[in-house]
């Protein structure tokens, strides 16, 4: 089987799991993390869009997850837009918004500046999200937001979420690897290797860089308002640093530059930070060291760690395109 | 200054000035380059040529003075508007795109001007076209058969023909060459120096090069470039036989 194949094997396996899996009596706790795990992996792949194909290490991601999140939070609350696509509408538009804001400021910066631009950022709406009480809660956060109907279906039960975010997550994956793979993502990845040769080409290498912060909000608003939705509650920890770094760490387990390989590493988090938090308090130790083992042992990321163990197995040189990213195969 | 009144000017520097804090790297530099030519700057490591090209891209603000490129000042346009209005140029220290493939290196050249840089929603697979048209650019240089390796596997010699292909891509209207063999043993120097000569369709050059073979194989006129300062200027037989330049900046070789 040619590599190609082979991945569209894997995934067409994945998808039948994925759809059977909540009729095969697992537990409606691990459904609820698996939809979890849904919702994250669209905002790692919303910040590997940036860190991966644009050279862009954007730590205010958990801004724009969180200002979705809020949009719609406060749009239920308080003005009863309780529909699906409004809902989501106005989430990512909140989300591009904040970034067509953000880039503004940040992206007069490259490399090391533009980080420390974006933590400041972050902080910024952080701090907003915290003192902000009449319009955010503050430290109380929003509760009591509805899971929406979508037209007739009634999807606001465990397992119907559980097919939303999981439909949302397939469609945010087709965009994005349609995205990566065309002209313009060539262009992003010109962005990403050598800007000043993009200049010399005659390419705006600061409004592709805005572009795909847009681009990359849009999906990371998404992202915010299932959560909102699956959390029913919103809260200052939602857009915080913490949850920037998370974002970050996912990427780097998934495989950086991969956009699949954001599922594996969010499917790691999420479920080490749950599990592990139940056996012992010092689960954050533990969890970093797990971290620690990931990067050293599997330096390309999650998703490359499968086709080198299985060539392993069958005793082949582990040369193997296995640290090109996957798009690129 | 060579040049009859009348004829069409490419590019045009005025009194161009660049000072890094107390330090003058260019002093009142002017330089006409008409349409068609083929003009070499030459000088010691240090005179400035390569902040003059950076000047010309539009990579470094200048100090002072102007910059004329087809008969439109361009002295605040950005690099890329530049590029876009036809300057083309290539680097002394090779500036690919290491982790790409050859081919979508050149499409990158190719697509520049093209609508198509901004679609996002269809494959690359859905433009053929310019995959082939890169091919066809790589057959011209020998090299079709490298175009699915990435750049980092190419050896220099290939790196430096791509670096000048990637410039020539651009179908520019004028082309600025820092040192495009430097580096290079003398067999693949004179492969880069086949690619320019060939590039005769009246393309004009400005070409900064320490190889004195490679200057006068290619170049119509000098400039000679030191302390930031134009001290000689004129066809390359005069340049040539001039015995200060001969003296301090050619060594003697000629």
């Amino acid at each position: 089987m040619s590599v190609r194949r082979r991945w569209t094997f894997a995934l067409a396996a994945g998808a039948v799991v994925a759809l059977l899996l909540p009729c095969l009596g697992v537990p409606t706790f691990y459904v609820s993390l698996l939809t979890q795990t849904w919702i994250i992996a669209i905002a790692a792949m919303s910040l590997d869009l940036l860190i991966g194909f644009t050279g862009l290490v954007n730590f205010s991601q958990a801004a724009l997850f969180g200002v979705g999140a809020y949009a719609v939070a406060i749009a239920a609350t308080r003005f009863h837009v309780v529909g699906f696509l409004p809902g989501l509408g106005l989430g990512i538009t909140a989300a591009v918004v904040t970034a067509a804001l953000f880039g503004l400021v940040a992206l007069r910066a490259e490399g090391p500046g533009f980080i420390i631009i974006t933590i400041a950022l972050n902080q910024i709406m952080w701090g907003l999200a915290y003192q902000w009480v009449s319009v955010s809660g503050g430290d109380n956060g929003i509760t009591g937001i509805v899971r929406p109907h979508i037209g007739p279906l009634d999807v606001s039960g465990n397992t119907g979420y559980y097919y939303v975010c999981l439909v949302m997550f397939a469609l945010a994956f087709a965009l994005l690897m349609t995205i990566v793979r065309s002209p313009f993502g060539l262009v992003l990845k010109g962005v990403r290797e050598t800007p000043r040769r993009m200049r010399a080409l005659g390419y705006n290498v600061w409004l592709y860089r805005y572009f795909a912060l847009m681009i990359s909000a849009a999906f990371a608003g998404t992202a915010g308002v299932l959560f909102a939705w699956y959390n029913q509650f919103v809260g200052p920890v939602n857009l915080s640093l913490d949850q920037s770094t998370q974002f970050l760490i996912i990427v780097i387990l998934g495989g950086i530059g991969t956009i699949f390989g954001q599922f594996f590493g969010a499917l790691v988090v999420v479920f080490l930070s749950n599990e592990l938090s139940a056996v012992t308090q010092r689960w954050m130790l533990v969890l970093g060291l797990i971290y620690f083992v990931i990067v050293m042992y599997a330096p390309g990321g999650l998703v490359v760690l499968v086709p080198r163990l299985w060539a392993r197995l069958r005793g082949r040189p582990v040369v193997l395109a296995a640290d090109v990213p996957l798009e690129d195969r | 200054m060579t040049g009859a009144p009348g004829d069409a000017l490419c590019l045009s520097l005025r009194g161009v000035t660049k000072r890094f804090g107390s330090l003058s790297v260019l002093d009142d530099v002017s330089l006409d380059v008409r349409t068609g030519e083929r003009c070499g700057i030459i000088g010691p490591n240090g005179a400035g040529k390569s902040t003059l090209f950076n000047i010309i891209a539009g990579e470094l603000p200048l100090t002072s003075g102007t910059v004329r490129f087809l008969d439109r000042d361009v002295t605040r346009l950005a690099a890329h508007a530049r590029a876009r209005s036809g300057l083309a140029r290539t680097f002394q220290t090779t500036t690919l795109f290491p982790r790409l493939t050859v081919v979508e290196n050149i499409v990158l050249a190719l697509q520049a001007h093209s609508g198509e840089r901004f679609a996002l929603l269809a494959p690359r697979s859905r433009y053929r076209k310019r995959d082939e048209e890169a091919l066809a650019l790589l057959d011209q240089v020998g090299l079709a058969d490298r175009g699915d390796a990435s750049i980092d596997a190419l050896g220099y010699g290939e790196k430096r023909q791509i670096e000048i292909l990637l410039a020539m891509a651009q179908r520019p209207k004028l082309l600025l060459l820092d040192e495009p063999t430097a580096g290079l043993a003398p067999g693949d120097a004179s492969l880069v120096t086949e690619m320019l000569k060939r590039e005769r369709s009246g393309l004009t050059m400005v070409l900064i090069e320490h190889d004195m073979g490679v200057v006068f194989d290619i170049v119509e006129r000098l400039t000679v470039l030191h302390h930031g300062r134009v001290v000689a200027d004129g066809p390359l037989d005069a340049i040539r036989g001039d015995a200060a330049v001969q003296e301090i900046y050619l060594g003697g070789v000629l």
